[in-house]
């Protein structure tokens, strides 16, 4: 089930990259987001299910609302022949540095918190989780309790985000 | 269409019927954020869309997306505010940047957990006013050109 998800997945975001229409390819943007969300959902981890479901829905939205406002853009050019080389060869150079990253993973599907590594911190959080915190939801104890920064700084790339966006699309004053 | 601005009817008179109770799932998620999946973090982009929603479905101008404008400013620094405040003061009491000094509670009640609640309100201010920014940024004060 879940490589049918991850196989769509993979063609939504191609025609994404692919489609000449802006508005086609948001909409299989979402695509890609929302099979995210459904495999987040048989790995068993709900609260990123959520979290992502709505992330989704407000990208889309906000969009679909910005680029309609716009008339529908075609894309029209050609790619250039030496930045689509270049870009393979970044893509195939990352993708190798990945997968080298990637084998020293345990094995997908087996929980870390059957390993038998007295140092996992997995197993340390749900053990002691409930208690220290307070918290019957592990992953909010974890967030807010254990990881004490995390939250700091998802906020502060939020809030510098907005930053940006209202410093460069706001309306500018002219002096007449 | 009428001349009204917005969408139809329907949509304008299904809104009025949903809000509430989108409000209400969003405080909850925020409030069992320590019980629950969900958290400030899904809370807040709930809270978000219940205002995006108004805005779509009531079709507001410019006009109509200054005062929230401003008030989302004030929220969104408070938010950002209150959230480094409560985690300063677990250096005060404990130490460490978020210590939860506030032990006590039943587990898997509403009122327990510390500082974690605590922390979920400030985040769902932060992230319910942010969201609205964004839309308010790049779909509205677009427009004009």
């Amino acid at each position: 089930m879940i490589e049918l998800l991850l196989i769509l997945c993979i063609v939504a975001a191609i025609i994404a990259i692919e489609s000449k229409n802006l508005l086609s390819s948001i909409i299989s943007l979402g695509g890609v987001g929302f099979s995210l969300a459904i495999i987040m959902l048989f790995l068993s981890a709900p609260d990123v299910a959520f979290v992502q479901i709505l992330v989704e829905v407000v990208m889309l939205i906000i969009l679909i609302r910005a680029t309609i406002n716009r008339d529908v853009t075609e894309v029209k050019c050609k790619r250039e022949f030496f930045g689509m080389i270049f870009g393979m060869a970044l893509v195939t150079v990352l993708l190798g540095i990945l997968l080298m990253g990637i084998q020293t993973l345990p094995e997908f599907g087996t929980a870390l918190v059957n390993a038998s590594a007295e140092s996992v911190p997995a197993k340390y959080y749900i053990e002691n989780g409930l208690a220290q915190t307070g918290s019957a939801n592990i992953v909010t104890g974890v967030l807010l309790d254990y990881r004490a920064y995390d939250t700091l700084g998802e906020a502060t790339v939020l809030f510098t985000a907005i930053i940006g966006a209202i410093a460069i699309l706001r309306k500018k004053k002219t002096n007449e | 269409m009428n001349n009204e601005k917005g969408m139809s009817e329907i949509v304008k008179a299904i809104t009025s019927l949903v809000a509430a109770s989108i409000m209400v799932f969003g405080i909850n998620i925020t409030f069992y954020g320590h019980l629950t999946p969900g958290g400030g973090f899904a809370g807040g982009l709930i809270l978000a869309f219940l205002f995006i929603l108004y805005y779509l479905a009531y079709g507001g101008d410019e006009e109509l997306a200054k005062l929230p404008f401003k008030v989302n400013h004030i929220l969104d620094s408070a938010g950002a505010i209150g959230f480094l405040f409560i985690g300063t003061l677990g250096i005060h009491f404990g130490g460490r940047f978020l210590y939860n000094f506030m032990k006590g509670g039943k587990a898997f009640h509403l009122l327990s957990g510390g500082i974690i609640p605590l922390e979920n309100i400030a985040i769902c201010i932060k992230v319910g006013a942010s969201i609205f920014l964004v839309f308010t940024v790049l779909a509205v004060f677009r427009r004009e050109k």
